[in-house]
Parts: C-alpha cells; sequence; structure tokens
C-alpha cells in the first residue's frame, strides 16, 4: 500500500509542481503570455481538439463497421491492416506530408509542370494539422469501436431489423448508441495523444501548449512560464480524462451472444467495391504511402547517413527503452501486486491515480519533474559543499534521473494495463493450492506467478519499449548532454526541413512500432482457439 | 494423516456468522464429507481448516497439535494439508509430472520423481505425464489435482465440491475411483458437497449442516434410516412426512396401520404413560417403506408417477388425501388415477413430535 501511495505521489508531483508555479509570478513574462500567446494557444489547441475529434470518428467508426460488420473483398486483410498506422508516430506521417504536399514537394510540382494546376490547399495549416493527426490517431477509435460492433453489433441490428427499421436506420437507431461509450473512449484517448503531441505541431510550425512549452523553456529560458503553460495544459487533459473515465465506467461487456462471422451484412458489389476503394484509400494516406516515401527517401540518404553516429543514436534509444521498460514493468508489476495483496476501494484508487500519467503530456512532466529534481539537486549541492567540500554544480540534473521518472509517470498505464489483467486471470485458487503445497510469498511469485504472467510481462515491456522509442518531447527536453536518440534526431532533421535525412532515423522507429501491432493481432487470433 | 477434530468453531464475516459451534471429529484414515444446501457453511468450514479463514471461538486441531484458534492459526503453507479445488487450480505453465511435483521441493530429485511415478500410476495418467493441463479431460485434470495433493503426503486432504465440473455419468465412476485412491494411500480426507449421491458414495462419516451449524454427524446409513430431526430427514433421501398418534414407547398408529419398533420420541421427562399416549408425531415414510401387494386391502391413488428404468417412483394419495411416496419394480405399471393396493415395510421407525 505505501508503495502503491509513493508511485501515485510521483504523478501528483508535477501536477503540484506545475501549478504552484503561479506562487511565483513573473509580471512581464505573464503580461506577454496572456496578451500575446494565450488567445492563440487556446483558439488553435480547440480547433485542433474539434477537428481532430470529428476526423478520428468518422474515420475510426465508419471503418470498424466495414470490417467487423459488412462483407466485402479484402476485409480479413484490412481487419488488422487499417491498425498499422499505429506505427507510425504522428510526427513522421507528419513531415512525410509535408515533404509530399508542399509547394516544392513532387505532387504539386508535377501538377504545376504537367498541367498548369496551381492553388492545390496549402498543407501546411490548420486543416493539413487535423488531417494528418486523424490519419495517425484514428486507430485508437477503431480498435476499440470494432470490438463493440463485433461483440454486441450482430445481435441488436437483427433485433432492430425483426422489429422493422431498415439496416441504415437500425445503425443511427441501435448499433451505434450502444457502441457510444465505445467510440468515446476511443476518441478521449485520440484527443489526449493530440494534446500532448509535440512533434507535430513542431513541424507544422502550429502553436500549441507543448511547443509554447518548449520554447518558453529553451527561448525565453523561464521555467516558470513553462510550467505556467503547463498547468493551463493539464486543465484541458483534465477535462478528456474525466470524459474517459465516465465513458470507460459505462463500458459493460453485455456480450450478446456471438458468431458475427456467419451474419456480416453481404455487400452488392458496387456498395463492396466503394468499401474497398473507401478502406485502402485511408490505409495507403495513412501508411502506405508514408512508409513508401520513407523508404524511398532511406535509400537516398543510407548511403551517406549510415554512420557511427546513427548507431550511437539507435543505440541511445534502445538503451533508453530498454531501461525505461524494465522500470515501468518493475513498478508496474509491483502496483499490481500490492493490488492484489489488498484490495478494496482505496488501492483502486491509488492504482488509479498512479496510471494517471498516461494522460499527461510528456512536455508537461519534463517540466513538472525538472523543477522539484533541480531543488532537491540545489540542496544536495549545497549540502555536499557544507559537508564534504563538494565542488560542482549539479549532481543529478545531469544524470538521467528526471527522463527516466517521467518516463515512468508516462507510461506506467501502458506497462500496468497487462500485466493487472494477466494477474486478473489467475484465479485465487491457484495462490492456495501453492500455499498448500507448502510455497512461500516469495515461492509464490518465482514459481507461480512469474512463469504465468510471462507472456503479459513480455506484452507490457514490449509496448512500453516502442511507445518510449517514439517519445520525443520528454527525450527532447530532458536528455543529458550526449544523449541524443532517433527521435531527437528526427526532430533536428525536420526543424531544418531535411526531410530526406529524417527518413532514416524514422523508419528505424516505424519498424520497432509495427512489432507491438504483430504481437497484437497474433494473439487476438489466437485467443479463440 | 491424522486424526482432525473441530471443537465447537464458529466463524463470522461482517457481523454474520457463517459458521457456529462447529463441532466433529474425524478419525484418522477416514473419509468425512461436510453435506448441505449452497450458502451453509460448508466451504466456509473447509477454509478455516485450511488456514485461509480466521476462527472467532472454539478450535481446530490436526493429529492433536492445535492449528487454529481465536486469534491465531498456523499459517497455510506450513499445516501440511492438501486441497483439491473446485476447478481444480492445476499450474498451466507446468506439465501433468510438473504439477504433481510441485509440492515435493525438499526431497531429492530421485525421492521426487518416484513419488511422482507411484502418483500417476495411482490416478493412472502416467501416459500423460508431459502433457500440459488444458490437454486433458475434466476427470483427467481432477486426478492430477488430487495427485498434486497428496504428493507431499499430507495430513489431511480437503476437497471442495470435487465434482461440480464433471458430467453426471461421470461422478459416480470418479467418486468411486476417489475414495479407492483416498483408501489407497490411507489419507484423512474431508470433502465439501452439496450432492448426498456423491457424500454416499464416498464418505465413512457425513454431517448435514444447516445454517452454519451440523445437524447430525454420522454414517450415511444412519443418515438415511435414523435421520435426527426433520432437516436431516427432509434433505438426505426422499420420503414423506404422515401424521401419526403414539400408543406407547414401541407403537405408533398412523393410517395405514401401526407401526412398531423403538419410538425415538421424548415426549417428557417424566416418561408417563399418558403423556406418551397422547404424543401427536410426523413419521417419516421412505418410498422403500411403503410396498406395492396386489392382493392388499389398503388402496391408494396414484397421483404422479416416474419411470427410472428398473422401477417406478409412485406418488400416492391416502384415502384421508396424505401423500406418500412408493417405489414398485417397473413392471408394475400403472396408470395416473387408478387406485393400487400397498403394505408397510417399516424398518426403522422415525418421528418427529408435532410442533
Amino acid at each position: 500500500m505505501l508503495f502503491a501511495l509513493a508511485v501515485a505521489a510521483l504523478v501528483l508531483v508535477p501536477v503540484a509542481v506545475t501549478f504552484s508555479s503561479f506562487a511565483r509570478v513573473e509580471g512581464d513574462i505573464l503580461a506577454h503570455l496572456t496578451e500575446f500567446v494565450l488567445p492563440e494557444l487556446v483558439g488553435n489547441t480547440l480547433w485542433l481538439v474539434l477537428g481532430v475529434a470529428v476526423g478520428v470518428g468518422v474515420l475510426g467508426v465508419s471503418l470498424a463497421w466495414l470490417t467487423a460488420m459488412c462483407e466485402f473483398p479484402g476485409r480479413r486483410l484490412f481487419d488488422w491492416a487499417l491498425l498499422l498506422p499505429l506505427a507510425l508516430p504522428a510526427y513522421v506521417t507528419a513531415f512525410v506530408a509535408i515533404g509530399l504536399l508542399d509547394f516544392t514537394g513532387p505532387l504539386q510540382s508535377w501538377l504545376r509542370e504537367s498541367w498548369g494546376l496551381t492553388g492545390l490547399p496549402e498543407i501546411r495549416s490548420r486543416g493539413g494539422v487535423i488531417l494528418v493527426m486523424s490519419l495517425a490517431l484514428y486507430p485508437y477509435v477503431y480498435l476499440i469501436a470494432k470490438n463493440a460492433f463485433a461483440t454486441q453489433g450482430a445481435i441488436a441490428l437483427e433485433a432492430a431489423q425483426s422489429l422493422g427499421l431498415s439496416r441504415t436506420q437500425g445503425f443511427f437507431r441501435v448499433a451505434l448508441p450502444m457502441a457510444r461509450p465505445w467510440i468515446a473512449a476511443g476518441m478521449m484517448l485520440a484527443l489526449m495523444e493530440t494534446l500532448a503531441d509535440f512533434g507535430t505541431m513542431a513541424i507544422f510550425n502550429y502553436d500549441t501548449f507543448t511547443t509554447a512549452i518548449y520554447k518558453a523553456w529553451y527561448s525565453l529560458f523561464s521555467l516558470p512560464a513553462a510550467a505556467q503553460l503547463a498547468s493551463i495544459l493539464i486543465l484541458f487533459v483534465l477535462v478528456a480524462v474525466v470524459f474517459e473515465q465516465r465513458s470507460r465506467t459505462r463500458m459493460r461487456y453485455g456480450a450478446v451472444g456471438r458468431g458475427a462471422a456467419s451474419r456480416r451484412i453481404k455487400l452488392s458489389p458496387a456498395l463492396a467495391g466503394l468499401a474497398l476503394l473507401y478502406a485502402g484509400a485511408v490505409l495507403a494516406a495513412a501508411f502506405l504511402i508514408p512508409i513508401t516515401q520513407l523508404a524511398l527517401w532511406t535509400r537516398d540518404v543510407v548511403a551517406a547517413d549510415l554512420d557511427a553516429r546513427y548507431w550511437a543514436f539507435a543505440w541511445h534509444s534502445v538503451l533508453l527503452a530498454g531501461m525505461g521498460a524494465l522500470m515501468v514493468v518493475a513498478v508496474a508489476l509491483l502496483l499490481a501486486y500490492a493490488g492484489r495483496q489488498r484490495p478494496g476501494s482505496a488501492m483502486m484508487w491509488t492504482q488509479r491515480l498512479a496510471t494517471l500519467g498516461y494522460a499527461f503530456p510528456g512536455a508537461v512532466l519534463a517540466v513538472g519533474l525538472f523543477i522539484p529534481v533541480a531543488a532537491l539537486d540545489n540542496w544536495l549541492i549545497d549540502a555536499g559543499h557544507a559537508w564534504f567540500g563538494f565542488d560542482g554544480n549539479e549532481i543529478l540534473k545531469g544524470t538521467l534521473l528526471v527522463m527516466l521518472l517521467a518516463y515512468l509517470v508516462r507510461f506506467l498505464a501502458v506497462g500496468f494495463g497487462p500485466i493487472d489483467s494477466g494477474l486478473h486471470r489467475i484465479s485465487r485458487n491457484i495462490d492456495e493450492a501453492a500455499k498448500n503445497l507448502g510455497t512461500g510469498a516469495a515461492g509464490l511469485l518465482t514459481r507461480v506467478h512469474l512463469p504465468m504472467l510471462r507472456a503479459s510481462l513480455l506484452t507490457a515491456a514490449t509496448l512500453t519499449f516502442v511507445d518510449i522509442m517514439k517519445e520525443m518531447p520528454i527525450t527532447l527536453m530532458t536528455r543529458p548532454f550526449g544523449w541524443d536518440t532517433l527521435a531527437v534526431r528526427v526532430f533536428e532533421m525536420t526543424s531544418e526541413g531535411e526531410w530526406e535525412r529524417a527518413a532514416l532515423p524514422s523508419l528505424a522507429i516505424v519498424i520497432a512500432g509495427i512489432i507491438p501491432i504483430i504481437l497484437m493481432t497474433w494473439r487476438g487470433a489466437h485467443s479463440h482457439g | 494423516m491424522a486424526e482432525l477434530i473441530l471443537d465447537s468453531v464458529s466463524q463470522s464475516y461482517a457481523k454474520r456468522q457463517i459458521i457456529a459451534d462447529l463441532s466433529f471429529s474425524l478419525p484418522e484414515g477416514a473419509i468425512g464429507c461436510l453435506l448441505g444446501p449452497s450458502g451453509c457453511g460448508k466451504t466456509t468450514a473447509l477454509r478455516c481448516i485450511s488456514g485461509f479463514e480466521p476462527i472467532q471461538s472454539g478450535e481446530i486441531r490436526i493429529g492433536g497439535e492445535v492449528v487454529s484458534r481465536p486469534g491465531w492459526m498456523l499459517a497455510a503453507e506450513k499445516r501440511r494439508i492438501g486441497m483439491v479445488f473446485q476447478d481444480y487450480a492445476l499450474f498451466p505453465h507446468l506439465t501433468v509430472a510438473g504439477n504433481v511435483g510441485f509440492g515435493l521441493r525438499n526431497e531429492s530429485k530421485a525421492a521426487r520423481q518416484a513419488r511422482i511415478d507411484e502418483l500417476l500410476v495411482l490416478v493412472g495418467l502416467t501416459a500423460h505425464a508431459d502433457q500440459y493441463p488444458h490437454q486433458l479431460s475434466g476427470g483427467q485434470q481432477q486426478r492430477v489435482a488430487l495427485a498434486r495433493a497428496l504428493a507431499p503426503r499430507p495430513r489431511l486432504i480437503l476437497m471442495d465440491e470435487p465434482f461440480s465440473n464433471l458430467d453426471v455419468e461421470l461422478r459416480e465412476r470418479l467418486s468411486i475411483e476417489i475414495r479407492d485412491i483416498l483408501k489407497r494411500e490411507a489419507t484423512t480426507a474431508l470433502i465439501v458437497t452439496h450432492d448426498q449421491h456423491e457424500a454416499f458414495a464416498l464418505a465413512d462419516w457425513v454431517g448435514v449442516m444447516h445454517q452454519g451449524r451440523i445437524q447430525q454427524w454420522d454414517t450415511p446409513y444412519n443418515l438415511y434410516h435414523e435421520p435426527g430431526n426433520r432437516f436431516v430427514a427432509d434433505f438426505v433421501g426422499q420420503g414423506a412426512l404422515v401424521p401419526g398418534e403414539v400408543i406407547n414407547d414401541h407403537q405408533v398408529e398412523i393410517e395405514l396401520g401401526v407401526l412398531e419398533g423403538h419410538i425415538p420420541v421424548e415426549c417428557d421427562a417424566s416418561g408417563c404413560d399418558e403423556c406418551v399416549r397422547n404424543c401427536h408425531v410426523d413419521v417419516l415414510l421412505r418410498p422403500d417403506d411403503i410396498i406395492h401387494d396386489d392382493d392388499s386391502l389398503l388402496l391408494a391413488e396414484v397421483e404422479n408417477k416416474a419411470f427410472r428404468g428398473a422401477d417406478f417412483l409412485y406418488t400416492l394419495k391416502l384415502p384421508s388425501g396424505q401423500h406418500a411416496l412408493s417405489l414398485v419394480p417397473s413392471h408394475h405399471n400403472h396408470a395416473i388415477g387408478e387406485k393400487i393396493g400397498i403394505k408397510l415395510a417399516v424398518d426403522h421407525v422415525v418421528a418427529f413430535r408435532r410442533e
């Protein structure tokens, strides 16, 4: 219980720190912020959230309905292939889109030269950001809505039809309202990602809170300003969290029967063709074209860029992701275990709090954890100076401590989910059986639980590993000198507009990102047997 | 193996008394059974014995050693009790042999392997030693669970509803097999079930539980033929209660005639004649207490009948309107509504004072 509380406290630290920044107001900076920066930030953020909500909602729900409830050529392929965009961090989709569609990009150049066409909408715009974010994040809605439709759609639709509704009416009046909590939960996850996104916004030069925090940190060198911006962003995030938690409690697994497969709606040839075209277009835009373009660019630069420095970036990425994943898995295991030892509502709330960090944007965590660690550092230095004649200006600041703590807070939920559900699947009788056979607490863990949890631990570690590989703002803002990773390299190259050179590190991140998707679909396919 | 004694054990959870003043003793090597409807506290009793629940009064002794008393209990892993769970709780990541050997950690490799082999022979699963639990049938999984529990030579084996996950035909066969296995290992065992057929097939001693109390702790034969109270009479076996009048200490009269035997009703401490004579009782008639006889002058109407293969179970309506059951060989096929001749054949008179 103490341990669980400590982890939960770690999540609260950044929140407390960022809000306490209002205690020491630097007047002119705050005035500058409220007068010039804030109105634009709030406007940008609201438009973005609104646009992405509509975008992921429409894409996710329509594709989920098609693959879960309809039969058309290629459905089985699309069923899992439509998840592939999860492997592409939004910032990768973003710079590929700009590289392709910009005024100087191949598409516009070709149109201009061959057809004399100009006046394609500018990609570096609000619409462009929304489009890219929707394409990158729709899988969250797709995945969760697909499950909802598959478990309850067919029966509900048949019931509606037996009561005289057409299929279209049945969809809008029964299936869609039934799936609403699931869809809402998926949309909230996508919106949290949107609020947290830094890379895409930086590439598009679209000012939101995350980029503003970064600028306050690096250009204004004002920690309080960064913290104040972070605290406003937290308010936005909390709204999303509340909605997400509320819709989650409404998700009851009222699975009504099985066998959706035999009852899929057979689409007429014309409609089936349209479905194929639509799903194919989304998949192409969100995954196939970006990945092809990445590969082409990589081919152009690989000879020059695949040098020792590149391997150093890759090594740092792997090392950090590995350390982070191990730490997350260890803490998540202890947290889940604490819940098993002492169930109860107090423990449940503590666990919920401790895993709330997934909602906090990396930029917020970077600021919120850097400030207290820096303060601790100053205290240590003073103490060290007074007592041991220590002479230096940083102890903890220059280490990986802030970065790893931020990873832990941000990604604990990612690791906690699979481990906790894995632990829940182990019946309590198993524990009692082991005890009756003379096994103590330690033996229970090493001889029974760990072997039984192996798959869950592996899933948790893989998911966390990949998420940390993709992570940009925490790494960018808190890395010690010399710890450049693949994601940092992508940021540096894209901020110079060197899309081709950003492709090589991106490709490595994407390839790593495909692993958990394969793992997920493979387990999905095998869990029925 | 060891004797198990429960001495007025009580347990309550959240101010609700689950078991009250529970006492019984199970001799070394005997198989006991707690029988009762769901919610009667039998599973809680089992968990108190295995060391997963504390007790609030009384004490539990195994082989003379106190293992539970109010405020203290020996840890479950130190009790040397084997438990077979309702869902078997086999370790899915270990093979059959791995499961059976799980509790044999402190023995040498050779001794361990020998014990595993011995048990696999005993439960007839030698050919499945290297398979994983999910590859086995329900009955096989259950035998693995039993072998696993027996392996460390526990002082006592506990089984919680051991057959509830199996289909009916399998239950009967397995309960005989399991009794056989337990007897060959000479293990003291306590089983919890709500099914009296299982209890009768398995156990030497059966305790009928109701509302947290043991109503009667006795042999299966006695439970059936000499139930100690109305609950036991009703819960164990079939039968009907018909009104009767006590004539004296060895005779009771019901509408079908006078029954002779020991009348186990104490009407009054003084035992005066008047009192006994006027005592109103209900007499238990088992289906085998009423036999069909075409020559009998006593007639009863067939109100319902159930064909059970070798025999019919007739529900009869006596002239007074009372109901009674009769077991009749199946070649006597009578129609509903027909009047048939019956005769009493009561060995044990069971009578309860009318409240």
